[in-house]
């Protein structure tokens, strides 16, 4: 190791960094509502993201009374049904995990991990987040419109997204379109923020190879996603002009009721294109702010070095390039060259590669650590397993041959829900319980938080392992209820009842993470700057929570990676990224 | 999906050919220090806005390229019909050329510190984009009124959705670039400020410059076999 002594480190350079012009608050409004800090922009997101997505978990427990109990409850009749999943699958996918883990975790994290004041560009970041607080509130609206939101699940293909006989054809199409529209209009104002930030706002010694992984996650997935999201931003405007003005972009000739419409020649295919093109790499822009995250939470709780570092910064970069040219696999039935569905194969298995370097690297960092079973451990240690199991069918889907037989079928929804579903949700737990105590100067309370973890843990795998066995007997998804079929035996039915009870259990876990984030704001114990005896800059702030301008008087210099924990000989087990010397044993 | 994936290795190979400089093969456990071996940050010299303004216009230009792919696949269909390209459209595209060199003639009056040129500049480029913009209005409804509706074909729609986001990126443009003359009329900021303003407004003209001039190559038929070809990629 380069060793600097003390004198040499007082001869730092001048600052390459200047200090941004910070915009300081002059009223409660804006201070704490109109406000252009970085840190209560996150907040705003995080809590507007968690509510939102409570709304997704309710549609998931009614999806669930259907699949399990069908019949019996009257108020669910089949446009219900497919309104809750194109609901569900919407809000989860991006107004939920998208944006928290980059308006969230990203609006908070970068600057104060990068040994910024707050984002180069605080007014756009500002804004970034009333768009997409308005982009919630038009998809909200459309509960409230005839007809209601609009039924044409997640994936909102056309042409069957704006015929008639679509629940919301009326009016939720229009509003998830033009929502969709707003997020990612919202998205690049923020976007633009975290790229830019972390490209030049870095504070003296902070070089990207010194950046936490979680920087890089989600850096790299803020350059994903600006561009992917304008991919379904045209596709989006594409469908409403299809909808509005009668264009026939996607739209083909069709009769429909023995009625002629006046679309003709559309490409519902080309929709899938565009969407796919988006809706890959969006596997990815929620995958890596979650690796990056899981890095960081594993060092620090087992405290230990990452291992492979440079490998995992490379794994990230990797993955990132590689999602772009993917996104075909999604349309093996939809039909394609079939030299085209190999090269699609060929390259949904090399991203195999990169990623399960991540996976043996976390392990490896695991390996003879001195493993603390935190509770964002747990819920770390949990991704990795979860993430691995997902992965796995993600693997077999890949392949076309295997794929034509699953794909529509419940294996395929079981796929999805491990691999970007429940996987990225455990790292934003494990996130919230590693950050809450910076973020609000209290721990959040552990036996809870442990509960917590072990129904939503084992609760998930009750939900989704049942289901990859339902897949694998011919189980169709999307459908409102299954009647008489010959090929689905009667167990079926059963296993279907336990899924629906597993899920509203785990469901409940989630009230009591809630309960738990909200007394512990109060009750909580007192966390102290440093709880986790965590090297990475945003737990070495003069104050918890972090006051305005993060870092009082001076910037902060880094001296180190962000990963020196059980350095030998050092006195205690953890050398912060601002130390300038190991302090040694005596 | 060609154009996408030609624009998408156009900018992997910028964003590979910055990695390569940013030391990512340096074992940052064995760098211990501010100084020495770790020079700085590694970050840009440019303004955050200039870059702020370059990751823009990587995301506009990923928007128009997925158009241009959806332009080529739609194309292939056998229901398309060209539309005619107008003398106004003609006349339009030299107003937006003007307008451009005009911003640009600002930029540089704004580095010689000539105040009367820079005024002069920014209004000549404003007033000539706005005409722009007028002038697209009124071919707009010079087609439509010559029977070329919305919805009847294709081609049609696929030239007023370009021209409409075209358009709408120019409007955001001109806020932007209103901002920036009302520093250079009342002489309130800084000169090198006012001159980065002017040089990103400069810059942003001439991408969108740039832009109009692929849809009226499109329009045109210039690009079809390269438009076949893009059309023909994964269908």
């Amino acid at each position: 190791m380069v060793d600097i002594s003390r004198g040499a480190a007082d001869l730092i350079p001048p600052a390459e960094v200047t200090d941004v012009e910070l915009y300081h608050a002059q009223s409660w409004m804006t201070r704490y509502v109109f406000c252009q800090d970085a840190k209560v922009i996150a907040i705003q997101y995080s809590l507007t993201a968690l509510s939102i997505g409570m709304l997704a978990l309710v549609l998931s427990w009614l999806m669930r009374l259907q699949l399990g109990f069908p019949g019996v409850f009257s108020f669910i009749d089949a446009d219900h049904y497919y309104q809750f999943i194109t609901m569900h699958g919407m809000i989860m996918v991006i107004y939920l995990i998208t944006a928290i883990f980059l308006g969230g975790f990203g609006n908070y994290l970068i600057p104060l991990m990068l040994g910024a004041r707050d984002m180069v560009f605080p007014y756009v970041n500002m804004l970034s987040y009333w768009v997409y607080l308005l982009a919630v509130i038009v998809l909200v609206a459309s509960y409230f419109v005839p007809g209601g939101p609009t039924g044409a699940g997640w994936t909102l293909y056309p042409p069957q997204a704006i015929l008639h006989g679509t629940a919301g054809r009326e009016w939720g199409i229009i509003l998830m379109l033009a929502s969709l529209i707003l997020f990612i209009i919202g998205f690049t104002m923020g976007g633009l923020n975290y790229v830019v930030t972390t490209l030049q706002a870095r504070t003296r010694g902070m070089t990207l190879m010194r950046m936490p992984l979680t920087v890089w996650g989600i850096f790299t997935a803020t350059v994903l996603a600006l561009l992917a999201f304008p991919a379904l931003f045209a596709a989006c405007v594409m469908l409403l002009l299809d909808r509005l003005l009668g264009t026939s972009f996607f739209m083909p000739a069709l009769v429909e009721m023995g009625e002629h419409l006046s679309y003709r020649g559309g490409s519902p295919i080309l929709f899938q294109h565009l969407f796919w093109f988006f809706g890959h790499p969006e596997v990815y822009i929620v995958a890596l702010p979650a690796f990056g995250i899981v890095s960081d939470l594993i060092s620090t709780h087992a405290r230990k070095n990452i291992f492979g570092y440079r490998m995992m910064v490379w794994a990230i970069v990797a993955i990132g390039a590689l999602s772009f040219i993917v996104w075909a696999h999604h349309m093996y039935v939809s039909g394609m060259h079939p030299y085209f569905g190999f090269f699609f194969a060929t390259s949904t298995l090399i991203i195999a590669i990169p990623t399960a370097i991540k996976v043996y690297n976390w392990v490896l960092t695991l390996w003879r650590g001195d493993i603390h079973l935190t509770v964002p451990m747990l819920f770390a240690l949990g991704f990795i397993v979860t993430f691995v199991n997902g992965g796995l069918t993600g693997l077999f889907l890949g392949n076309v041959v295997v794929d034509v037989p699953l794909s529509d079928t419940m294996f395929v929804v079981a796929h999805f829900h491990m691999v970007m579903g429940v996987a990225p949700i455990l790292v934003i737990f494990g996130a919230i319980y590693h950050w809450y105590p910076k973020i609000t100067g209290r721990m959040l309370d552990e036996t809870m938080g442990k509960i917590h973890f072990w129904v939503t843990f084992l609760g998930a795998y009750a939900v989704y392992f049942p289901m990859h066995y339902l897949g694998l007997l011919g189980v169709p998804r999307r459908y409102y209820e299954m009647g008489e079929t010959a090929f689905v035996p009667p167990s079926a039915a059963t296993l279907n009842e336990f899924i629906s009870i597993a899920a509203f259990i785990v469901g409940a876990a989630q009230l009591l993470f809630i309960y738990n984030m909200i007394t512990s704001l109060i009750r909580g114990k007192e966390a102290g700057g440093n709880p986790w005896q965590a090297t990475s800059l945003e737990w070495q702030t003069p104050e918890t929570p972090p006051g305005h301008g993060n870092w009082g008087k001076e910037l902060p210099v880094v001296h180190r990676w962000a990963y020196d924990y059980s350095v030998p000989g050092a006195a205690e087990d953890f050398v912060p990224q601002n130390q300038a010397t190991v302090v040694r044993r005596a | 999906m060609g154009s996408i994936l030609l624009f998408l290795t156009l900018v992997g190979a910028i964003v590979a050919w910055w990695l390569a400089r940013q030391r990512l093969t340096a074992k940052p456990w064995l760098e211990e220090g501010p100084i020495g071996e770790v020079p700085g940050t590694g970050a840009s010299p440019l303004p955050a806005v200039t870059l702020g303004l370059g990751v823009f216009l990587v995301v506009v230009g990923a928007l128009f390229a997925l158009l241009i792919s959806a332009y080529s696949v739609r194309m292939a269909m056998p229901d398309w019909q060209a539309l005619p390209v107008t003398t106004l459209l003609w006349f339009n595209t030299a107003l937006l050329v003007a307008s451009s060199v005009a911003l640009q003639l600002a930029y540089v009056a704004a580095k010689g510190q000539r105040r009367d040129d820079l005024k002069l500049g920014v209004l000549a480029g404003a007033s000539l984009a706005l005409l722009f913009l007028v002038g697209q209005v009124l071919a707009g409804r010079q087609l439509y009124a010559a029977g070329y509706f919305v919805a009847t074909n294709p081609a049609n729609a696929f030239f007023y959705l370009l021209a409409a986001l075209h358009g709408l990126h120019l409007s955001g443009g001109l806020v932007a670039l209103g901002r920036t003359g009302g520093k250079v009329w009342r002489d309130s900021d800084r000169r090198d400020r006012i001159r980065l303003s002017v040089g990103l407004c400069a810059a942003y003209w001439h991408f969108l410059l740039f832009v109009w001039l692929v849809v009226m190559t499109l329009l045109m038929g210039w690009a079809n076999d390269f438009v076949a070809l893009c059309g023909r990629l994964f269908s």
